[in-house]
């Protein structure tokens, strides 16, 4: 068995199954280096990213896949999980060594886990895009920010430019360290300092930056969440399952 | 300034709530004019209330002030309740603040009948419009129909909301007679029809002049009470199958009464909610709709309601074990969507992975099929040979035994409150 270390990026994994057939390799196993521990009885092969080879990887199973499994691949990428970085190349080489159409083999383990994990990230892109609560400030930007399981900022900025076209937001990942910019025109990548003191809590933008109507809507957004309430109904349980717990600090209108 | 529109919101939503439409899908609203909002694709449910149903739309009337007295309305004339009315450009405002924030994905406009039909619908117009042309506000919109309305009005208001509906209330006439004498199913099926009409006159040009405009994109839906009055599950199904049917509808919603009225035609203040019947009932709705099913297999003479401890499928597949066991890697995928604990997602991933070999008991269990309830109904690769046939009893023994619903280790037919 050879054991590869890569750098975390989308490049380095597609390099990383680039090499392993320039190596022959037969039995491979794919750590990042942040997740990589030295170990006296293995030696590892160390991964150097090429955009060269990742880009034939990708041309190659371009050819193999449509476009929705090509998107799979992406999302689960971005799940940044340690054993999907293994089902990522154990299902690449899944696909290349057999005829086409073989990723509808959902009785193949790599193929199970790559749609399922697949499924995950698109869930947390999903609660992202329903749970963020924008705050309007002074200056007419609208400000939110989140700390995901996944990374997936980038799956959710088409859908927020799509959206608010017609106003300037930031969409910050406080885990990452890195967020959106819309300024009307296009989005940006952005990166900033203050995270630091920033609580992961909602409503963390002071009062005085804030635009003076914000208080007021969201006021009424809390006082309608309750009126809409049937508490001839209530069911906890069912209200936990759709909103569980670790997003709550997200809802402005579960906030007392 | 404040408190007079925190209060009209207070009286206004929670008049609205007892709506249960929250559906904020299927509708193909692009923004296309740089403008705020996009309603294409899949709904989202923005949050949810403490009861477990979603929050997607900001869903108020625009007044409870209404003429007629339906006894199992909250806002019926006869009701000793706060009475309260929204301008048009508080909606407005309202509805273009929520969505900028990111709590909505749009409006749900009903309204109290006040003066008539005509009268309430005009300013209901005058809402959509305003959003739709002066804000350029492309965000999801549900606009009840109002009855009695003329034609005219209800086709101009088409050409601004993604969805229409309006309610039947009670699942039959006799029904609706018993609690609202006012009202006749025929006053809902005819501006059911006259959109349904439109919808498809607009479609049928669209393939023409590409430039003809959106009308009601995301079709109609209707809403029938449970449980006010003593009509059968195969009545309430029956009707609802017809209305699809007949009217094309995207949805029929079922909502368990919740008593609100010491009218003695109702059940008292104070009395459960039939939340597992309404449960059943959706149950079937999806059986008919994505599983294949004709509303009379499951509910006919001999089996005019549903059971309680088990679901529809489940109950149907235990009165027609001779259409069992469905063997995995050779039924087709009618009869595999029919098994008890496959769904159409697990249906669907069998027939694909099947072709690459036979599938085994390990397999169906990842691919995420219950096994469990499905096993007494499935024969697999790997399948222990069985000598005895099981009897539906026992069968239905094993899996309630096993399982763990939230309905079954509180045997009485209402769900506990805590």
């Amino acid at each position: 068995m050879e054991l590869f270390v890569f750098d975390g990026t989308f490049e380095g994994l597609l390099t990383s199954i680039f090499d392993s057939y320039e190596r022959k390799s037969q039995h491979v196993k794919l750590v990042s280096d942040a997740h990589y521990l030295p170990d006296v009885f293995q030696e590892s092969i160390k991964i150097v990213s090429d955009e060269t080879k990742a880009n034939r990887v990708w041309k190659g199973l371009k050819q193999k896949l449509d476009p929705e499994w090509m998107k799979r691949i992406y999302k689960s990428f971005l799940s940044e999980q340690p054993e999907t970085f293994q089902d990522l190349f154990d299902f690449s080489h899944y696909i290349f060594d057999n005829p086409k159409g073989s990723e509808e083999n959902f009785g193949n383990p790599c193929v199970l886990a790559i749609s399922q994990m697949d499924r995950k990230v698109h869930r947390e892109k999903h609660r992202m895009e329903a749970f963020i609560r924008f705050q309007q400030t002074a200056d007419g930007t609208f400000y939110a920010h989140i700390d995901p399981d996944f990374n997936v900022l980038p799956l959710i900025s088409d859908h927020f430019r799509k959206r608010y076209a017609d106003q300037k937001w930031i969409i910050f990942d406080l885990k990452r360290k890195y967020g959106l910019f819309y300024d009307l025109d296009k989005v940006e990548e952005i990166t900033f300092d203050f995270t630091t003191e920033m609580s992961a809590s909602l409503n963390a933008l002071p009062q005085q930056i804030l635009d003076p109507k914000e208080e007021l809507y969201s006021l009424l957004w809390k006082d309608y969440f309750r009126s809409t309430n049937i508490p001839a109904r209530k069911n906890m349980k069912l209200h936990i399952r759709h909103v569980p717990k670790r997003y709550w600090k997200y809802l402005s209108e579960k906030q007392i | 300034m404040f408190e007079r529109i925190r209060e009209k919101l207070e009286i206004l939503a929670d008049a609205a709530k007892y709506d249960v439409s929250c559906s904020s899908s299927g509708s193909n609203r692009k923004n296309h004019n740089k403008g705020l909002g996009d309603a294409e694709g899949t709904g989202i449910c923005h949050t949810y209330t403490e009861d477990g149903r979603c929050v997607s739309l900001l869903k108020i009337l625009l007044t409870n002030h209404c003429i007629y007295d339906c006894a199992f309305c909250v806002s019926r004339r006869s009701n000793d309740i706060k009475r309260a009315a929204f301008t048009v450009d508080e909606v407005v405002e309202l509805t273009m603040n929520f969505y900028r924030r990111n709590y909505i994905e749009g409006l749900f406009l009903s309204s109290g009948i006040f003066k008539d039909g005509d009268y309430t619908m005009e300013r209901l117009l005058r809402i959509v419009k305003k959003l739709r042309v002066e804000e350029k506000f492309n965000g999801y919109i549900h606009l009840k129909t109002i009855p009695g309305a003329s034609p005219e009005l209800l086709k101009e208001a088409g050409l601004y909301a993604d969805r229409m509906s309006i309610n039947l209330e009670m699942p039959t006439e006799l029904g609706l007679k018993l609690l609202a004498p006012e009202k006749s199913h025929e006053d809902v099926k005819r501006p059911l029809g006259l959109i349904q009409d439109s919808i498809v006159q607009y479609k049928d040009e669209k393939a023409l002049i590409k430039s003809t405009p959106k009308f009601v994109p995301a079709g109609q839906s209707t809403q029938m009470v449970i449980g006010a009055t003593p009509e059968s599950d195969k009545e309430i199904m029956h009707t609802a199958d017809r209305f699809y049917k007949k009217f094309s509808l995207k949805r029929v919603y079922y909502s368990g009464y919740i008593p609100i009225s010491n009218d003695n035609r109702l059940p008292i203040i104070g009395s459960q909610p039939p939340l597992i019947r309404e449960n059943r009932l959706y149950q079937t709705d999806w059986l008919m709709r994505f599983y294949g099913f004709d509303v009379k297999e499951i509910l006919n003479d001999a089996n005019p309601n549903l059971d309680v401890d088990i679901d529809p499928k489940l109950s149907w597949a235990l009165r027609n074990l001779d259409q069992f066991p469905v063997d995995i890697n050779s039924a087709d995928y009618r009869m595999i969507l029919r098994v008890p604990g496959i769904g159409v997602t697990s249906a669907l991933k069998i027939v694909q992975a099947r072709k690459f070999g036979r599938l085994h008991k390990d397999q169906l269990k990842k691919i995420g099929i219950s096994f469990n309830r499905a096993k007494h109904f499935i024969r697999y690769a790997d399948s222990p040979i069985q000598l005895n046939d099981f009897e539906a009893g026992h069968i239905k023994g094993l899996i309630l035994s096993e399982s763990n619903s939230k309905y079954l280790k509180t045997p009485s037919n209402q769900l506990s409150l805590f």
